[in-house]
């Protein structure tokens, strides 16, 4: 586990390239978890400082409240999906470079 | 069980009696389910597949079996009873049982993946000192599995008495060895499959269940909510007193939300699919099954309380827990009845294996092989240890069951997320993200995180007024993670950076490759 990396996994940790990936990974990451702390408490703090607004009617009794919640799951689900199709090409690809340059 | 088969038969129900249907369809669940356990059975004769199914999961399959594993009774039948009796309220509170999985995957779901073996603590301790964070962190984790536990189990012996009509200390005993069975001889494999086939029947038969209560309001929901507010009021379909104050609301929102990434049973999941890739799409197909069914489950809980009526559904049962099989024997008469008090049993049964086999994770492959042995243990003796610990956390879980009899334990949930929010998940986090985290700040950090949501809690309204009869409550909050959990990565922060561990940082380089790359992962 300590043996250290080798030569080559020294330079792939160096690489402006394995360095990038890191940052754009978790900038990716952040910006969608901030999305979604903005949708969920968004929506909780709506819930418990407006009540009025999720009261109104849009329909005949419909208020709504009812799309709201429906929508906040949507909408988490909806950035589940934008990480994984970004992470299946971008991630990925860049993953499968950094790892020939292993030599794995 | 008298007054529930009293209220029962007033309405004409064939609820808490045993009728041929329900125990027909809980029979042939158990069969199908021990058929798979020997089948399992013969397939499981290492620490690997015992733990991680031999990380032979595809990424469908781990979905399914994360649905399986996390939607438990209290959402299935808890969720449609509360939006039955409370309407728009029980709404509000099933957006937040879906919300922690993005954030799961956006912040520890793949390095979790490359980094650990069998446990969270794998990856806490991956480049720290062994003994002191595996103890701390199989302390977090017991923590948070033992009141997830109780709580399913007390939950499971009301249940199952109120659908079956059989006695409490029965029908713990019943779910307790069936679900030793499974995991005690057929491990993880026996366990995912068991939470496949139950999320497939749960999936199956809350949609059959939302299509026939559309159908009888012509396909329209809005009829539904409109026949909500003539018998119930307007009021039904508006925020109520679920809601009231900011903090305290923002508060239980982290405890489900960031609760999801300390859970050890859920986290576990992970490490039964090949790779890091394929933990991604799990997630994203377990978010699409558990949102697709807190979007329907408020219908079932609307067309209950259209169909069935509030006085019926509270007369049964207090918290509503009944509602949603009183709609199905209403709409599909006693076989529907049948058919859906036995997927609720089988939750029950699929959720409380894999808190089992989390628990025994903990005890056997941190505490005895990592602390106890140092590391050195092989293969026989791991298995070996890793079923006397299965053997053990399943009394333990069935006797709590027993001891908590009557007590109300609905706060034990809200509490067993607090604890992986407060104590498993910053200590988490940080080892991935931060060089200089250090083995004293981690377990000072899920110590304090621990320690604290206990202490708060027993202060809080939840236990200090509503349990011991107090006038007022020393600590405000009803659930306290927004305290606890900023606490512990302070604590974490605080006391990683008064003293450097060099070994620590060198190797959170080093460790870069596998967490991002996945080179070197198990």
């Amino acid at each position: 586990m300590s043996d250290g990396p080798g030569i080559d996994a020294r330079k792939v940790l160096d690489s402006a390239d394995f360095r990038r990936l890191v940052t754009r990974r978790w900038t990716i990451s952040l910006l969608l978890t901030a999305a979604l702390f903005l949708a969920y408490y968004g929506f909780i703090l709506l819930v418990a400082l407006d009540k009025e607004l999720l009261a109104r009617k849009i329909g005949a009794v419909t208020t709504l409240g009812i799309p709201l919640a429906v929508a906040v799951i949507v909408v988490a689900w909806a950035l589940t999906a934008i990480y994984v199709a970004w992470a299946n090409r971008g991630y990925d690809r860049a993953v499968d470079r950094l790892k020939r340059e292993l030599g794995s | 069980m008298q007054e529930a088969q009293a209220a029962a038969a007033s309405t004409s129900s064939t609820l808490g009696q045993p009728t041929a249907a329900a125990i027909g369809f809980f029979l042939l669940f158990v069969a199908i389910t021990l058929a798979i356990t020997w089948w399992a059975a013969r397939r499981t004769r290492s620490a690997r597949e015992f733990y991680a199914a031999g990380r032979s999961i595809s990424p469908l399959q781990n979905g399914l079996a994360l649905a399986g594993d996390y939607m438990s009774a209290a959402s299935f039948l808890g969720i449609a009873g509360l939006v039955a009796l409370k309407g728009y309220d029980g709404m509000i509170y099933a957006t937040g049982w879906l919300v922690g999985w993005p954030a799961l995957l956006f912040l520890v779901a793949e390095p979790l993946r490359n980094l650990g073996k069998y446990t969270f603590a794998d990856v806490v301790a991956f480049r720290l000192r062994q003994a002191p964070v595996r103890i701390a962190a199989a302390i977090g984790g017991i923590l948070t599995v033992l009141f997830y536990t109780i709580a399913q189990m007390v939950g499971s012996g009301n249940l199952v008495k109120l659908m079956f009509g059989i006695p409490y200390e029965w029908a713990v005993a019943i779910v307790g060895s069936v679900m030793l069975l499974y995991v005690l001889f057929g491990g993880m494999i026996a366990t995912t499959w068991v939470q496949i086939t139950k999320a497939v029947l749960l999936l199956f038969g809350v949609t059959v269940l939302t299509a026939m209560v559309l159908a009888r309001f012509a396909w329209s929901p809005g009829a539904i909510y409109a026949a909500v507010a003539d018998g119930y009021g307007q009021a039904a379909l508006e925020p109520g007193g679920l809601v009231t104050s900011p903090l305290d609301a923002v508060s239980l929102g982290l405890a489900l939300m960031l609760g999801l990434l300390g859970l050890p049973h859920i986290l576990m999941r992970f490490y039964t699919v090949p790779d890091a890739r394929a933990a991604r799409k799990s997630v994203l197909y377990a978010t699409g099954f558990i949102g697709y069914f807190y979007v329907i489950i408020p219908i079932v809980g609307f067309g209950a309380a259209a169909l069935v009526g509030r006085e019926v559904i509270g007369g049964i049962d207090k918290g509503g827990n009944m509602a949603a099989p009183l709609l199905a024997e209403k709409l599909g008469g006693e076989v529907f009845l049948g058919f859906i008090a036995a997927v609720a049993f089988a939750t029950i049964l699929a959720v409380v294996a894999g808190l089992t086999l989390a628990g025994a994770s903990a005890l056997s492959h941190d505490v005895y092989v990592h602390v106890w042995k140092g590391g050195r243990a092989d293969e026989r003796e791991q298995m070996r240890v890793a079923r006397w610990a299965t053997v053990v956390f399943g009394v333990l879980a069935v006797l709590l069951g027993i001891v908590f009899k009557g007590q109300n334990v609905a706060f034990m949930v809200g509490l067993a997320f607090a604890i992986a929010c407060s104590a498993n998940f910053p200590a988490l986090l940080l080892s991935i993200v931060w060089r200089r985290f250090t083995t004293r700040g981690a377990v000072a950090s899920i110590l304090t995180g621990a320690v604290l949501t206990v202490v708060l809690i027993v202060l809080s309204p939840t236990v200090w007024v509503d349990l011991l009869k107090n006038e007022t409550a020393p600590f405000p909050l009803r659930n306290p993670a927004i305290v606890s959990m900023t606490a512990a990565i302070v604590v974490g922060i605080v006391v990683s950076l008064l003293g450097r561990e060099e070994r620590a940082e060198a190797m959170f380089e080093d460790e870069k490759l596998r967490t991002y790359l996945g080179v070197g992962a198990e």
